[in-house]
């Protein structure tokens, strides 16, 4: 029942923002749900423009010599006490259903919308009142809400709907709040706001525009619910008044002769049961549409679940030596962490696309080693494959991941002595320690549950452990903070727990993906510390992701340099200023002014933009950017190439000499594409 | 042009048991045509004093002054502009470029249709943009390139103060100088002053001629940039300069010892310490030096004249600051 016919690719012009819905609108016709839907509402409406037309006389006619007969060829659904024809009336009521439970539902609409919006138009002080009415309004059951306004407008269609407009209008009023407090936080909202556009203006060009989407939708479901009302309100004889009639009314009359001719009331139930899903149906099938448009194009893979991987299922690209996932071998010699040429596609309607290729590197026990790069050079994504956690569509092939000697590629992600095997010889800290935690566990238990789960250990035993590691993570008062949860952790505070978490085993290996951009730089000295204390006491290695060249020269002692997915330079942290050879990372190293650098001089910059995995150039994918680049740089992809001092460059114009912050050796070009 | 002054401005945000104040008397002058730095870490209050210049945020205590007239008949000619830290929620997904850069073009100024859009399209070029991206939709240009449109969207109320939040700290480093670049150029082109607001010391230090230090809505420290940042008088200036990444000297210390004074809990906001703010944390305070009990009581005045702190032991530099216990 999914949407999953519309998973092309994401349109490249930038439709307005009617187009965009009419666009949403056709793909929604193409899904199965919204293709059922839109059958059922063509059927409806197709009903009420037409039959009316056709049969309204037939179907008022009085047959005194046909009176309550049951389904014959003649009157398929038979005919009602006065010998009118069931199916033409059933037929003839589409309209006045249809057509009462839409104006009841703009009634509501508009309603809604203005009491939703008055929070925002009249000021906090009156809008905290308004707000506070729709709240109280909403705690109403809709039904209710009907029934007492249908007795205060008596009896009659009007009376009806109206009633149950208004009692719709909370509901809406509600949302279009909660849709608006979510727009208004915005800062394009501030900014129109210090435009000095008056605050109708405000709601009309910005916030108005922004919750279409969701308010459609619900506007669809929420003439689904209408219909049923009306239909229920008629059945009571609230509603329609004879001699009008629609379908709550013709269901009424067949129910009381149901046992003479079940197809009496069968008819009318049958029409609003379409009409309701039609409806109901179109309004999630759009849902579903326009929900997932904005997550077609995104690359990263969310959360950190260990249910693994895309490896499996994807025959692997290089051969392996055979001896593939044996038993650990002795931690002698052996390198903590192996990477060949790692690899992670992702097949995309318009080919395989490779936000990483031809990774290699391998880490020393005790080792720091950074890796550095702007956003989508593929840095994430690299320590996400080697940790073993990404997800279909992505799939990771390497010609050698091994993990303490124990083949990775070889493994069965799923199995139970990998799962414990990465979970207790990896670690993993996450840039946002707001959302690496579960808000509604304490933090002890949270950091025992691997304990629990992977090491076997009792819960007492866990509970003792983790108290242990929020103490060597130097968190004060360990075992009252282990009983705290998530959210009375202050920032800083909560990221060392996550440290803490990742050395719940006795982890070999620590991946820290930018585990301090979300902090202040006092904070990020305590847990860039705190890292440095577990790496020289624990020989534990830590693989540290940072888009701060600066943070990563003054942790690690190697540095890898990602460029577009690739590594473009390796070499000692400590050669950085001194023999950093490519354009690239010198253009790094030379943007970011430091505490020296000539104010009178204009800051290096980089032309252009970072590459998109899809777009990649032909050649060296930073040509485009770069100021040294020849003919050679466009056609042919430089090779990582070894040079003196213990790195490697893969570059065709390495350049020398050292780096000075500003200015340096990069050109202060045009800045028209940056 | 214009001067742009804080007069022991006070702002509560939040209401009921949730208010606090997260600005408490800040004296804060942005002389005309110059550039002054505010610094502090999250929390602290610098957005929040940076928006209540725009009138994002109701002053309860103090004024703002903008050439020494209130600043609520300056702000309806748009005399203060703004431009956001994140360059991807501050443009209306909705809305094409042009139309959200001529919302801010006065309709006194320019009242014609085809002028307005004349002058969209010569804001976009300033900006080193393609004058016909007035016509798209903001979706598909990348972080850089909105925050210019930014940019040229404040520059289109022809400000007096503009006041910069945190404006490269949401883009990559090699567009983050390309950005700066403009925005120095832009400044001394037009000569509005500015606000600019960062936690990055060395970007502050390249940008700015004045720095001001802002720590749990207080300030405590101010002064000619260069005085400020190469002989810090606060002991919380020099902590973040010492934790700065770029500052020169060692930011991991061999085997990572931690700061044992600065490493406590965080101060709530809500319950700011009595008398100097920033006393808990602080390595030449009562929490290593327990007779200095005038940090707990009293709240320690600026002093000096062009450069000053506000603190009580601000002289004593030669007190170590990497003091363990």
């Amino acid at each position: 029942m999914t949407a999953r016919t519309s998973s092309s690719a994401p349109d490249p012009s930038t439709p307005s923002p009617a187009r965009r819905l009419l666009a949403g609108l056709a793909k929604t016709i193409r899904t199965p749900m919204g293709a059922t839907a839109t059958v059922f509402l063509g059927v409806v409406l197709l009903a009420a423009i037409v039959a009316p037309m056709l049969w309204s006389g037939t179907a008022a006619k009085v047959d005194a010599t046909a009176l309550d007969q049951g389904p014959s060829g003649e009157h398929w659904l038979g005919t009602d006490n006065l010998g009118r024809d069931l199916l033409l009336r059933v037929l003839v009521a589409a309209r006045l259903s249809v057509l009462l439970s839409l104006s009841a539902t703009a009634i509501g609409i508009s309603l809604g919308l203005l009491l939703g919006a008055a929070p925002w138009l009249l000021g906090p002080r009156l809008g905290r009142l308004a707000a506070a009415f729709v709240n109280i309004a909403v705690a109403f059951p809709m039904l209710l809400m009907t029934l007492f306004f249908a007795v205060i407008f008596g009896v009659g269609v009007q009376g009806s709907v109206c009633a149950i407009g208004i009692s719709m209008a909370p509901w809406f009023a509600r949302l279009t709040q909660t849709l608006i407090a979510g727009v208004q936080k915005r800062d394009f909202v501030a900014a129109a706001r210090i435009a000095r556009v008056s605050r109708f203006g405000v709601l009309r060009r910005h916030i108005l525009p922004n919750i279409a989407e969701p308010l459609i939708v619900n506007v669809a479901l929420a003439a689904a619910a209408a219909l049923l009302a009306f239909a229920g309100l008629s059945f009571l004889g609230l509603g329609v008044q004879a001699p009008e009639y629609d379908w709550g009314l013709l269901l009424n009359e067949g129910l009381s002769g149901i046992y003479v001719n079940p197809a009496g009331a069968l008819g009318p139930g049958i029409a609003i049961v379409v009409a309701g899903l039609g409806f109901n149906l179109f309004g999630e099938a759009l849902a579903k549409v326009l929900g997932s448009r904005h997550k077609v194009r995104t690359f990263r893979p969310r959360g950190a679940s260990r249910t693994v991987s895309g490896s499996g299922g994807h025959p692997r690209q290089h051969a392996t030596d055979g001896s593939a996932g044996d038993a650990i071998a002795p931690a002698g010699e052996v390198p903590v962490l192996e990477v060949d040429r790692l690899r992670v596609s992702l097949d995309t309607p318009n080919g395989t696309v490779s936000p990483v290729r031809e990774i290699s590197f391998s880490m020393k026990r005790g080792e720091a080693l950074g890796v550095v790069g702007e956003s989508g050079s593929g840095k994430s994504l690299t320590a996400l494959a080697v940790a073993q956690l990404l997800e279909s569509p992505l799939h990771v092939e390497a010609a050698t991941l091994r993990l303490l000697g124990k083949d990775l590629m070889a493994a069965d992600p799923r199995s139970r002595a990998t799962r414990r095997f990465l979970a207790t010889s990896l670690g993993l800290v996450f840039q946002n320690p707001t959302t690496s935690f579960n808000p509604t566990m304490r933090i002890g238990p949270q950091l025992a549950e691997v304990a629990r789960l992977h090491q076997d250990m009792s819960r007492r035993q866990a509970g003792a452990r983790a108290v242990d590691r929020l103490r060597a993570v130097r968190i004060p008062g360990a075992e009252r903070r282990a009983k705290q949860y998530p959210h009375e952790f202050s920032g800083g505070m909560r990221q060392r727990a996550m440290v803490g978490m990742a050395m719940m085993g006795n982890p070999s290996l620590i991946i820290a993906d930018e585990p301090t951009t979300a902090l202040d730089v006092t904070i990020q000295r305590q847990v860039l510390n705190l890292l440095e204390q577990i790496r020289v006491e624990n020989q534990v290695a830590v693989l540290l992701i940072s888009h701060d060249i600066s943070v990563i020269g003054q942790f690690c002692s190697r540095v890898l340099v990602m460029y577009a997915g690739r590594v473009v330079e390796e070499l000692p942290s400590a050669d950085l200023r001194t023999s950093a050879r490519h354009p690239y990372t010198r253009a790094l190293l030379s943007a970011v002014p430091d505490m020296t650098a000539d104010r009178s001089q204009p800051l290096a910059t980089v032309p252009g933009r970072p590459v998109d995995p899809a777009d990649r150039p032909a050649g060296c994918a930073f040509a485009p950017r770069c100021t040294f680049a020849t003919a050679q740089c466009h056609t042919a992809e430089p090779p990582l190439q070894e040079v003196g001092s213990g790195g490697t460059v893969a570059c065709w114009n390495p350049q020398e000499g050292a780096v000075t912050a500003v200015q340096g050796q990069v050109q202060q070009a045009g800045r028209g594409q940056a | 042009m214009s001067e742009l002054r804080f007069e022991k401005t006070s702002i509560r945000v939040g209401h009921g048991a949730r208010a606090l104040t997260a600005v408490d008397g800040v004296d804060l002058v942005v002389p005309a045509r110059s550039i002054v730095g505010l610094i502090g870490e999250s929390g602290s209050g610098k957005s929040t004093l940076g928006r209540a210049a725009v009138g994002l945020n109701p002053v309860s205590g103090g004024r703002i002054l903008l050439d020494g007239q209130p600043l609520a008949r300056q702000l309806r000619r748009g005399a203060v502009q703004m431009v956001f830290q994140d360059p991807m929620s501050s443009l209306d997904p909705r809305m094409t470029i042009g139309d959200s850069i001529a919302e801010s073009i006065s309709r006194r100024r320019i009242r014609r249709a085809t002028d307005r859009r004349r002058e969209v399209e010569r804001l976009l070029e300033l900006l080193d943009l393609e004058p016909q991206w007035a016509d798209e939709y903001p979706e598909k240009l990348s972080g850089g390139q909105r925050q210019r449109i930014a940019l040229a969207r404040a520059l289109a109320a022809r400000p007096e103060v503009l006041i910069a939040d945190e404006i490269t700290s949401a883009l990559d480093v090699s567009i983050q100088g390309s950005i700066l670049n403009q925005v120095k150029d832009l400044q001394r082109q037009f000569g509005f002053s500015m606000l600019f607001i960062s936690h990055n010391l060395s970007v502050v230090r390249y940008l700015c001629d004045q720095v001001a230090v802002i720590y749990l809505g207080r300030l405590v420290e101010q002064g000619p940039a260069e005085d400020v940042l190469s002989d810090p008088q606060h002991p919380y200036t020099r902590e973040l300069l010492e934790a700065s990444p770029d500052s020169g000297g060692p930011l991991v210390q061999p085997g990572g010892i931690l700061h044992a004074v600065g490493d406590g809990e965080a101060t709530d906001p809500h319950h700011p310490p009595t008398g100097c703010r920033y006393h808990p944390r602080c390595p030449v305070g009562p929490a290593v030096h327990p007779d200095r009990n005038a940090c707990r009581t009293s709240v320690p005045l600026p002093l000096g004249r062009a450069h000053h702190a506000a603190c009580h032991f601000a002289a004593m530099t030669e007190t170590p600051l990497t003091a363990t216990t």
